[in-house]
């Protein structure tokens, strides 16, 4: 093989003018933080609603949340993100569908929200099966004492079946750092995106994405050491939740 | 006038599984019933009942002048003025002791904090147990964390209190200290209802004793004439079973 190693690359100027070359895998570094963090925020709010809905003793609810979570879990993430980024703005009445197309960082805004509802979906499955992991005698419990479905739900199950969960949830939590590449496929300019800018700028691909590599496991180093930290605040003294 | 009076309640699971048979039954104030009878007759499904944990489509429930089923009756505030004793304690596990106890006196009766921390203290130290206070459900033995799930329920000021076969999950050495507690509690006139298989208790405290089989209450008599004089052969054979050993 004849390729010229160049570890210097990084501190050469890009093309672009914005900068050094580890100047834009930065900024593509920031985009993945943020597009990551918005998608987390929509995916742990909208899954816990909906793995909370599941739980009830509704039918109708039961089944309309049934298949929120089939249909966003089943459909690939990239042909959701090209139905919102793409599709979306068509079938939409003119008007609107010409301000979402023209709405500053449109590629970030669907983007967070697209991966945020796909990772939703598997949010509400780990809610779910945490809530139902949790003995009929909790509800029962709670709701002896004279507190509402909401407050039995608020103060009691949810405490303990978050404490069953927070393994998983963490690895959601990483599958949505990585999912958040999927964006580059919209435009967004997130950390894989600048990584093949770099490359097909300097043609320097190896130091390009060994730097991506490293950046993606620091991130997840840093969410994982985080969440064990959580894991750690939440343990109860003789309450072991069992994994 | 009665406290709880159950009047043909009947319950279906399913439309081929009735669970309850036309159940008619009252609690008169300070009256302590033991309500017996093979697994599977639906004892827990008839306390439950009472507690509005489980619904019933015949017959109905009056407590305190408040009726089952009643859309006008509020469940939840029913549900509050009547203690519930579980078979597996059912302590909430992430929370202190204390907490445990503060949780429903605040979020339902909207007690100060103070109020039901001061009302906690005094129950915990009825039951004996001020020492484990801060400590954790899980850092107590079973027969503490029933008494523990006893001072939750009275916490609430209950009208009547309900067991469900409280000792039975506990081992042999621990059922005498919650027994204990229970005992202490019917010579203070509470009104309660308990299921149980613990014969000595219920000759000990019991007024009535009521015998269920299969879903229907086949025997309601006083203590003395249930254990006394003959009865029917089916309380008779579960009497010689459980009296056995
Ligand atoms: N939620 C339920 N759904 C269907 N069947 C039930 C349910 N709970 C209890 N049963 C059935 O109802 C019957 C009575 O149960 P239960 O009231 O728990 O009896 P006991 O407390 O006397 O042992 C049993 O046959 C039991 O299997
Ligand atoms: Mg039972």
């Amino acid at each position: 093989m004849n390729y010229h190693w160049n570890w210097g690359i990084f501190w050469e100027m890009s093309p672009e003018g914005t900068g050094t070359y580890f100047d834009m895998l930065l900024a593509g570094l920031w985009w993945t933080l943020a597009t990551s963090a918005l998608a987390w925020i929509i995916a742990f709010s909208v899954g816990s609603v909906v793995g909370v809905l599941r739980t009830l003793r509704s039918g109708w609810v039961v089944m309309a949340c049934n298949a929120y979570v089939e249909l966003f879990r089943n459909i690939p993430i990239l042909v959701q993100l090209f139905l919102w980024y793409f599709v979306l703005p068509e079938v939409l009445p003119a008007e609107m569908g010409r301000w979402l197309k023209t709405m500053p960082n449109a590629a970030f805004w669907t983007g967070s929200i697209g991966i945020g509802l796909f990772m939703s979906a598997r949010v509400a499955e780990q809610v779910k099966a945490g809530l139902q992991a949790l003995p009929r005698g909790q509800w029962m419990a709670g709701t002896a004492l004279g507190l509402t479905t909401a407050q039995t739900y608020r103060y009691i199950l949810l405490p303990t079946a978050f404490r069953i969960i927070l393994p998983p949830l963490t690895s959601e939590m990483l599958n949505t750092v990585k999912n958040s590449s999927v964006a580059l496929t919209i435009g967004l300019m997130e950390l894989t995106a600048q990584t093949r800018a770099m490359q097909e700028f300097s043609f320097q691909v190896f130091e390009a994405f060994t730097a991506a590599t490293i950046l993606y496991l620091i991130v997840n180093a840093v969410v994982t050491l985080a969440m064990r930290w959580v894991e750690k605040m939440a343990a109860v003294p003789g309450y072991t939740t069992g994994h | 006038m009665a406290m709880i009076r159950l009047e043909g309640v009947s319950k279906w699971y399913t439309p081929q599984f009735q669970v309850l048979k036309d159940c008619t039954l009252s609690v008169a104030k300070g009256e302590v019933l033991v309500v017996c009878g093979p697994s599977g007759s639906g004892k827990s499904t008839l306390i439950k009942c009472i507690n509005a944990l489980e619904p019933f489509q015949a017959g109905s429930i009056v407590i305190d002048g408040a009726k089952l089923p009643d859309p006008k009756t509020n469940l939840p505030k029913l549900r509050s003025r009547i203690g519930m004793v579980f078979q597996h304690f059912e302590l909430f596990p992430h929370l202190s002791i204390t907490q445990n106890l503060c949780l429903a006196q605040e979020k339902v009766l909207r007690r100060g904090h103070e109020e039901a921390m001061a009302k906690a203290m005094m129950l915990l130290e009825r039951v004996g147990l001020t020492a484990h206070a801060h400590k954790f459900p899980g850092q107590l033995s079973g027969g503490q964390q029933q008494r523990v799930a006893i001072a939750r329920a009275l916490a609430m000021d209950p009208i009547a209190m309900l067991f469900d076969e409280p000792t039975s999950a506990l081992d042999p050495e621990m059922i005498n200290e919650v027994l204990d507690v229970m005992v202490e509690l019917a010579g203070e006139g509470m009104t309660m209802m308990v299921v149980t298989h613990e014969m000595g208790f219920a000759r000990k405290v019991a007024d009535r004793v009521v015998f269920m089989d299969g879903g229907e209450i086949i025997e309601d008599r006083p203590t003395e004439a249930f254990f006394g004089s003959p009865h029917s052969a089916r309380a008779q054979t579960f009497l010689s079973k459980i009296l056995a050993h």
